[in-house]
Formats: structure tokens, C-alpha cells, sequence
């Protein structure tokens, strides 16, 4: 049983360029360079038009909530030891059917576990931000009040 | 191509199990021969009868052990089917298949599982690093199944003004048929709404009580010709319909980047299921409803088309999931929140139950039942009718 917090495993060749993205603070898309369709989670062939060929297309990095969770024990040791915490998904402003799973923070420095969850509303808007974990940035949200 | 339809050609003529436990000493290839050899003494088939096997993808004991310890063969047709718990209708209709077509004339399906020990909890088995699907929802803390189906209940409730009560009314109405149910975990303890919602979160929105159960144990149906089970040991419980689906961008549970996560894959699985059957929705008068967790009832409810898109919270008003009055008895064993939690193989048995008659909650006359597994992920159901 991992004592750790998770990471994506970034070499993972799907999906690797969006970690390195993540990295440079972009929160990337496939977009097919045949059909234009963007997807996610990546993958090797656009489902649209069947082409190989994709780029990678970075988005605004804002959404809304469209839902989220409130996880309580028994969990993983080290997500255990911060519960209850919150899980979001977030719809992108772009195309809302482009989700990503992600936690909202109260700031781009602040732990994803110490939100007030009262924050959490559906609908509310977002905005990307990117915090390291264990040398791997992960996109996670803050509330985008410009946008109320 | 002339279609070959599989209605009414086979039936399922026995069907076992195991005492239902936790921490059970035996393997889970001990328990799996233990309920395949208690179906076969239901059925009156001798193991050397046995021609094909049909297993869940994720079974730890393989067709080859199980068939040189019950002494079957030889095996014929064998197979499996994955994706947890949305295989168990479908090993039974892959049997059903295998039967019709000739390909065997036994067929034996099961499912057995040893989950009731906190060591053997499959989402606390992972490494630090996760790839494949899981590496964009577990780093963020969306670790167990219970927390993915939270994320499309909040976002269900939201949508449709679906509340707990309404929730509740599954995990009662499963309760209560437990509590008619000798062999269910739950037989001897009731639950009240109070219980319900006093109880502590899981993930909210979900409570404890719409968790189903961790259970060891094991359980099997022999499959054969229609021809051969109107001459059984048992009345033949015939397969009228069966069907799969995998939507078109399925993710497993963690279901939110297609267009409609809410339009889980028993959509796509009825519309086939009501077009091979002589029944439709509104004939069936008892259904065992896969319920891992309680708004998975909910949202299968909607997809088999008891009633409109959105409106299955109010459907569970008034105790219409409960027997004997209700309009629509589900689970009627007690279900995998109340019974066994033992990837839904327990529901299968029970519909066979309900078309001989010897339920514990006994719905009289009902012409057929509805089966259905795992929604949420690729799915599979079975229209059951009786003689």
C-alpha cells in the first residue's frame, strides 16, 4: 500500500507531452491535425477521422465546476492523513465536454487539502494553476472571481 | 446472412453457492468448485457432463484448474469476460451463445471472490506512479470506486434534484429483502432512515450505507439446450435475452470525458436487450439491479426505461422498490448492498430464484426478470422468463 501521494507516471508516451506542458504551466489538448477535433485523455488515433496526426493545443486553462466529491477514510495512508479533502471535475471553457479531474485550492501555493469546502460549488469558475509534486505538476484550480 | 437468435433456446437448470463470509479460510479456486459442484447437484448434470466454461476476466482460478478439480471435460468452449462487475450477465449469456451455436451442450459460468479483508482491497494496490487512465484521477485523490461514482451522483443530483431520500429508498428497499433472506449478510440487521442518514460519509455525497458489502464467497449457473432442461431436476429458467455494451467513448467508472457521462452504458445495453426480447420495460414486474453502489439503481433505472431520463429519484417514492407491494421489487435477495456483494453473481442467481419461485421475497406470477450488471463500466444484462 503506497505511503505516498500519487503521480501520473509522466513517460507514459500518450501522454507524457502533456506532463511536459504542465510543467511549462500549460494545460494542453490533442488536436487532430487532419479534422481539427480536440480530445482527452490522449490517445494515438482521433476518433473522429480515424488520422495518426495530432498537436498539441493549449487551452485557456478556464472552466467551471461541474461536479465534485468529498473523499472521507479509510483512503491511501497519505491522502488519509489530510481527509477529508476535495476532488473536482472541471469542464473547459473551450468545449465542455473536454473535463479534468483536479482539486480546487484556496491559491496556487496552498495544499489541495486545506480548502474550505464550502467553496465548492457546481458551476462555479475556475482557473488552471500548477503545483509540484514530487517534481511532477499537477493542474489543479483555483476560483476565477473575474469571471463571476 | 440469416440472423440466429439465441430467445428461449437455452435455460439456466442449476445453480449454487457458497456460505457468504468474511475472511473465509478456503481459496477462491476452493470456493469457486464448491459452488460449481453444488449447481451441478441442483441440476442433476454429472461434471463430466460439463462441456464449456464462461469466467470473469478477473477470476483468480483458471478454467483449467477448475475443470481438473471437479473433474469436468472435456471443455470445449471456454471464455472470459472483463470489466469487473459488469461481466456477470454476460459469462451467462456467452453461455448461452456457446449452448445455441453447439459449440458445447453444459455450460457452467461463476463467479468467486474473496474481498472481505482489508488487505485485498484492489484500489489500495497500487504503486506510487499510475499510468493508463488512472494517472489523470488518482494523483488528484479520486482513489476508490466509491469516490468515481460520487463524482457523477453529485453531478446527478445537481442536474435533477435527485436527494438522499431518495437514495435511501434503495438501500432500505435492499435491506428489507435481506432481512427476509437467511443466507443474506444483513438478515438479522435492519436499517432506518435515521441509520442512514446518521451514518458516516464515504465520499460525500455517498454514505456508508450506499456502499454494498465486502464479501467472500462464490456462486455458479449451469447453462444447457431448452430441449434438455424441460426434462431437468429443476423448472427451467430460460435466457430470453441477453446483452452488452461498451458507449462510444467509455471510460471505466471514472466516466466523465464523453459528451453525456450521465447516459452510462445500460443505455446502449437495453435498447438491445428490449429489441431481442418479447417483453418490454413495462411487463417486468420484478428486476435484480446491480448496486454496488445505491445511485447506480438510479441511473440503471433510467437506462432500462422503468422510467424517464432524470425522474428514477421520485420512481423510488412511496416504496416502489420494495416487496411485496411496490411497483417494482428490485433485488429481492438483498442485493450487493444487503445479500453479498460478490460482483453482482448473486443477482443472477436470484432472478433464477424468482422464476422458480423460491425467493424469500416471492414476486407471484411475474412473467420474467430483469438481471443487470455493473453500470458504469462495459456492461451486460439478461431478460429471465419462466414456463
Amino acid at each position: 500500500m503506497s505511503e505516498q501521494w500519487l503521480v501520473p507516471d509522466v513517460e507514459d508516451p500518450d501522454s507524457a507531452p502533456f506532463w511536459q506542458a504542465a510543467a511549462q504551466g500549460q494545460l494542453v489538448v490533442q488536436s487532430c491535425v487532419d479534422c481539427g477535433q480536440r480530445r482527452f485523455p490522449p490517445r494515438p488515433m482521433c476518433y473522429r477521422c480515424r488520422s495518426l496526426r495530432h498537436h498539441w493545443q493549449p487551452l485557456s486553462g478556464r472552466g467551471t465546476i461541474w461536479s465534485f466529491v468529498v473523499p472521507h477514510p479509510p483512503l491511501l495512508p497519505a491522502y488519509e492523513a489530510v481527509a477529508p479533502y476535495n476532488v473536482i471535475v472541471v469542464a473547459a471553457a473551450e468545449d465542455p465536454a473536454l473535463r479534468f479531474v483536479g482539486n480546487l485550492v484556496e491559491s496556487p501555493e496552498a495544499p489541495f487539502h486545506q480548502t474550505n469546502l464550502d467553496r465548492l460549488q457546481i458551476g462555479a469558475p475556475v482557473r488552471v494553476v500548477f503545483q509540484q509534486v514530487e517534481g511532477i505538476y499537477l493542474p489543479r484550480w483555483v476560483l476565477d472571481p473575474s469571471e463571476r | 446472412m440469416a440472423t440466429m437468435e439465441i430467445k428461449d433456446r437455452t435455460a439456466i437448470v442449476g445453480i449454487g453457492q457458497t456460505s457468504f463470509g468474511k475472511g473465509l479460510p478456503d481459496t477462491e479456486l476452493s470456493l469457486a468448485c464448491q459452488a460449481i459442484a453444488a449447481a451441478l447437484d441442483d441440476a442433476g448434470i454429472a461434471p463430466r457432463e460439463v462441456d464449456g466454461l464462461v469466467m470473469f476476466s478477473m477470476e483468480n482460478g483458471r478454467e483449467v484448474e477448475v475443470a481438473r478439480n471437479l473433474g469436468l471435460g472435456p471443455i470445449t468452449y471456454f471464455g472470459e469476460v472483463g470489466y469487473g462487475g459488469g461481466a456477470g450477465c454476460a459469462t451467462v449469456g456467452h453461455a448461452a451463445m456457446a449452448v445455441a451455436t453447439g459449440q458445447c451442450r453444459v455450460a457452467v459460468a461463476w463467479r468467486a471472490r474473496k474481498r472481505a479483508a482489508k488487505t485485498s482491497r484492489p484500489w489500495a494496490n497500487v504503486a506510487a506512479r499510475v499510468g493508463g487512465s488512472a494517472q489523470w484521477t488518482r494523483p488528484f485523490g479520486l482513489l476508490r470506486p466509491v469516490d468515481e461514482i460520487a463524482m457523477l451522483t453529485r453531478r446527478y443530483m445537481y442536474e435533477y434534484g435527485a436527494t438522499r431520500d431518495h437514495l435511501a429508498n434503495v438501500a432500505l428497499a435492499c435491506r428489507k429483502h435481506a432481512n427476509r433472506n437467511p443466507n443474506a449478510t444483513f438478515f438479522d440487521r435492519p436499517l432506518t432512515r435515521e441509520q442512514y442518514m446518521a451514518s458516516r460519509w464515504i465520499s460525500e455525497p455517498l454514505c456508508l450505507y450506499d456502499n454494498c458489502l465486502e464479501t467472500d464467497g462464490a456462486l455458479a449457473v449451469v447453462v444447457t439446450s431448452a430441449e434438455r432442461a424441460r426434462d431437468g431436476k429443476q423448472p427451467p429458467v430460460y435466457i430470453h435475452a441477453f446483452a452488452q455494451s461498451i458507449p462510444p467513448q467509455c471510460q471505466p467508472m471514472t466516466n466523465y470525458f464523453c459528451e453525456d457521462p450521465l447516459r452510462g452504458p445500460a443505455w446502449d445495453c437495453a435498447r438491445l436487450l428490449w429489441k431481442k426480447s418479447d417483453f418490454q420495460a413495462r411487463d417486468v414486474r420484478v428486476a435484480q439491479i446491480y448496486d454496488a453502489f445505491t445511485p447506480l439503481i438510479l441511473l440503471s433505472l433510467e437506462g432500462y426505461g422503468f422510467c424517464g431520463r432524470g425522474e428514477a429519484g421520485p420512481f423510488t417514492e412511496g416504496g416502489a422498490l420494495e416487496w411485496p407491494e411496490g411497483r417494482l421489487p428490485i433485488n429481492t435477495s438483498g442485493g450487493g448492498l444487503s445479500e453479498a456483494y460478490v460482483h453482482g453473481f448473486n443477482l443472477i442467481l436470484e432472478g433464477v430464484r424468482q422464476m422458480r419461485g423460491t425467493s424469500t421475497c416471492q414476486v407471484p406470477n411475474a412473467p420474467c426478470c430483469l438481471v443487470t450488471s455493473g453500470e458504469g463500466v462495459p456492461t451486460s444484462a439478461l431478460l429471465l422468463r419462466r414456463d
